[in-house]
């Protein structure tokens, strides 16, 4: 009889089902191919004009139908078709979930389309004073949903019968992450069987890229696109901007054997800890990151030496890069040259409210495929900076567990232990 | 009976039109007859609850900090302090290190003058998104983006308060106070955390808060009336408000082995998603009711109601079938504070149960008064549009 509460006593959470949408395609079946074959979705940005822009490349998503639609529609589609895969794979209900949901989705704004085209509407007045006249004669809701932080949620919740008040969360590219240790915690303490957790991305604006362009945080190595997400390379220059989606199906280990679900992978740990140093740069010393990584293997029962990859933040900004590597060489010790530790980011770029859940996909499928994916562009490594960092080209590997790191403007890190068995 | 493992309100940090912090909250809302401050100019057709005047530098000492923040962040971590300081928290490294943190948030503030420039040149040209490029590129301060973000109130919070054991950020109206709040109580009940910030705030003088209600029409019109009283009158029904309200909820034994205060029990926190357009609200409403485990007996109600037709003909529809209700929808005195909304009914439930005495009623013509003792208060929050959610808060 499988053993089916973990060191502290809690029910194990096991993943009973995986969905994916990137800039390399939708589904896992593509993107695992896409992956392991050192592919970039990184291309030119078709989706607005990049006139005064420094930065003309993104990792956006553009074969959807809603692709064109504006951040609201475009990132509902996303979590949509992720979480469709996943929940089909689970063999559960998919109008009929049963459990809760966690959305990682990125903050809501009237588009700008939407603003244009509401103004001009009308010729009195101006300003703020004509777009809440034309405002409250609007006789359809679909402007007003886009801008309600909780509208996304609510038509998830409908789509898939999932139970009681959806939670749309947000620790910026911690976020998907997050979405993961909310079901996590809500089946360890017994609120539910199964949880489904999103993480969805679709909000790749002209102002979002503009307003990432102003902090400096965005690569601008335009002319080559595919090699412009370096991760741990001495060049970097900054993250890539993306779109995506990952959605998982947990569940108790209980239930999901009691119902003879076939069992992807086990949540097995959640850490965080938030950094209290500045806005966009993390403590120097790197302490949230090692504590929240630290917190991670504690909640897993797991040591140092029992982790075998790391899925990394790796976002290619020099700033990250830098502080990883000191957080992981900290907690690791000398084992951190010779421990294999990827950036999933070097193809598909920063899907930033998504990133969590999708690399938590990710390193699922690594366990399960006994292949780790590359980290691509290492062309020119950072001497500073000495990992294994699987470059350029996939490796066959026995992964029995992986740490997934996320760390989040405005400080918050939250890190993902799982693992190929329960332990 | 009490258990250590039972969720305390030990720190209440209170702002709105009224003034900021508990004392001044209980001082103001327990006159009978307390006239709303309101704003009914610089909005017009709307009128608001405007914040008070504020000393900034009284909960974020650094300028710099308080220059990286627009109003809305600096309402919010203005307020966490307040709640820090009023639960001995505040500077105490050691708790604010291992201290857990839900901050319910919308969006932060977009620069207006920015928007009416690039709106006005849109009039005259066909090329909008290459005018969008030029302006945005140009126009934009850099850091205002961090002011807008979400997530970045907790960050400053972290920043300036120093509370970083975990910080999550929960969005979507009325709805992200409920789950934060649920959240925060599930957690400290279970033992995944001794002592948790929680909270939220609004900030409704400026006009693209006022269009997150008004797409749909919600924002009411006209001459000023009562929450209850709106049904009927020119608008949607809501009037808003700018505040904020954070709770420090402890486990019982953690602050009793620190000696501290406890304002209030938190009780059982329910929440749900009514399916609206088909009709839902009025039996979610009632089996949130009974959910709450409402004690026998007369009841005081703190209500969130916002003053929505729709949603606020419902909760008065299910007070009207609980005779021993006594419900205070404070909304009429604040303003409805959308994510703040539902910590600050939670606090000022917690506060009349402190202070063993009910407040009189906000408006004469719809509440009935409220005798003795309230030994436990609800407190309620129907959102505007979508989502619900109550708690009952006992004496402690």
């Amino acid at each position: 009889m499988a053993k089916l509460r973990d060191h502290m006593g809690r029910p194990i959470v096991a993943v009973t089902g995986i969905g994916v949408v990137t800039s390399l395609g939708v589904g896992k079946a593509d993107n695992w191919a896409a992956l392991t074959s050192g592919k970039s979705g990184i291309h030119p940005i078709t989706r607005f004009p990049v006139d005064h822009l420094n930065t003309r490349i993104s990792g956006m998503v553009d074969f959807l139908a809603s692709s064109s639609k504006g951040a609201s529609p475009l990132t509902y589609e996303l979590a949509e078709t992720a979480a469709r895969e996943a929940v089909a794979e689970s063999g559960l209900d998919s109008g009929d979930f049963g459990g809760p949901l966690f959305l990682a989705s990125p903050p809501v704004e009237l588009d700008w389309h939407e603003r244009f085209a509401l103004y001009n509407s009308d010729k009195d007045d101006a300003g703020a004073e004509r777009l809440l006249r034309v405002a409250r004669g609007l006789k359809e809701l679909d402007v007003f949903e886009t801008t309600q932080f909780g509208s996304i949620a609510d038509r998830l919740a409908d789509r898939f019968g999932t139970r009681g008040l959806p939670i749309t969360l947000s620790t910026a590219c911690a976020s998907g992450a997050t979405a993961i240790q909310l079901g996590v915690e809500a089946i360890r303490r017994g609120e539910c069987d199964r949880a489904l957790s999103i993480g969805a991305d679709g909000s790749a604006t002209a102002e979002a890229l503009i307003r990432f362009s102003l902090l400096s945080a965005l690569s601008t190595h335009n002319d080559n696109p595919e090699k412009a997400s370096k991760p741990f390379s001495k060049d970097r220059d900054g993250f890539v901007l993306a779109e995506g989606s990952g959605a998982l199906v947990l569940e108790s280990l209980e239930a999901a054997l009691a119902r003879g679900a076939a069992v992807l992978g086990i949540l097995s740990g959640c850490g965080e800890k938030a950094d209290d140093f500045h806005r966009t740069r993390s403590k120097p010393d790197g302490s949230p990151a090692i504590a929240a990584v630290r917190a991670a293997l504690a909640d897993a029962g797991l040591s140092e030496d029992e982790i075998d990859y790391v899925n990394a933040h790796g976002t290619s900004t020099p700033e990250n890069d830098k502080m990883e590597h000191l957080s992981l060489s900290t907690v690791f010790g000398e084992r951190i040259g010779s421990m294999p530790i990827s950036s999933n980011k070097s193809m598909i770029g920063h899907t930033l409210s998504a990133a969590g859940a999708i690399e938590a996909a990710f390193s699922l499928m690594t366990m399960r495929e006994s292949v780790i994916p590359p980290t691509i562009n290492y062309d020119n490594p950072d001497p500073a900076i000495v990992l294994d960092v699987v470059p350029n080209k996939k490796r066959d590997a026995q992964v029995r567990t992986v740490l997934s790191n996320s760390f989040g403007f405005g400080g918050q890190n939250t890190c993902l232990v799982m693992a190929r068995e329960p332990v | 009976m009490s258990s250590p493992r039972d969720v305390v309100i030990t720190g209440i940090g209170l702002v709105s039109s009224l003034g900021e912090g508990p004392d001044a909250h209980w001082q103001k809302l327990s006159q009978p007859g307390l006239q709303p401050v309101l704003e009914a100019a610089r909005f017009a057709p709307y009128t608001i609850h405007p914040l008070p005047e504020i000393d900034w530098n009284l909960q974020i000492a650094k300028r710099g900090d308080q220059r990286q923040m627009e109003t809305w962040q600096r309402l919010g971590t203005y307020a966490a302090g307040l709640a820090l300081d009023d639960a001995g928290i505040k500077g105490n490294d050691d708790l604010c290190a291992t201290m857990d943190m839900v901050v319910a948030a919308g969006g932060g503030e977009r620069d207006e003058a920015v928007d009416a420039a690039i709106l006005a040149a849109s009039e005259s040209r066909n090329d909008r998104d290459v005018l969008l490029n030029e302006k945005l590129t140009t126009e934009l301060r850099p850091t205002l983006f961090l002011a807008q973000l979400s997530n970045l109130l907790a960050g400053n919070i972290s920043i300036v308060h120093k509370v970083t054991g975990s910080s999550r950020t929960f969005m979507g109206e009325e709805g992200a106070g409920v789950s934060a709040v649920e959240t925060a109580a599930a957690r400290i009940r279970s033992g995944q955390s001794t002592h948790i910030l929680v909270g939220g705030a609004f900030q409704t003088e400026h006009s693209d808060m006022l269009l997150g209600y008004e797409l749909a029409g919600y924002l009411h019109r006209g001459p000023w009336k009562p929450v209850w009283q709106r049904q009927g009158a020119e608008g949607g029904g809501v009037v808003s408000g700018s505040g904020g309200a954070f709770l420090v909820l402890e486990q019982r034994e953690h602050a009793v082995s620190r000696g501290r205060k406890i304002y209030a029990e938190l009780g059982p926190v329910v929440s749900s998603r009514a399916r609206r357009s088909r009709g839902e609200l009025d039996t979610e409403i009632a089996a949130l009711l009974s959910r709450a485990a409402l004690p026998d007996g007369k009841l005081l109600a703190m209500s969130g109601a916002s003053g929505a037709h729709a949603a606020t003909a419902s909760e008065k529809a299910a007070f009207e079938a609980h005779p021993a209700v006594a419900a205070r929808g404070f909304a009429t005195l604040t303003g409805h504070m959308k994510e703040a909304q539902f910590p600050f009914a939670v606090a000022l439930a917690a506060l009349a149960v402190d202070r063993k005495a009910a407040y009189p009623v906000f408006d004469a013509t719809a509440e009935k008064p409220f005798e003795g003792i309230p030994a436990s208060v609800l407190a309620t929050a129907i959102g505007y549009h979508q989502f619900e959610g109550m708690a009952l808060v006992n004496a402690a």
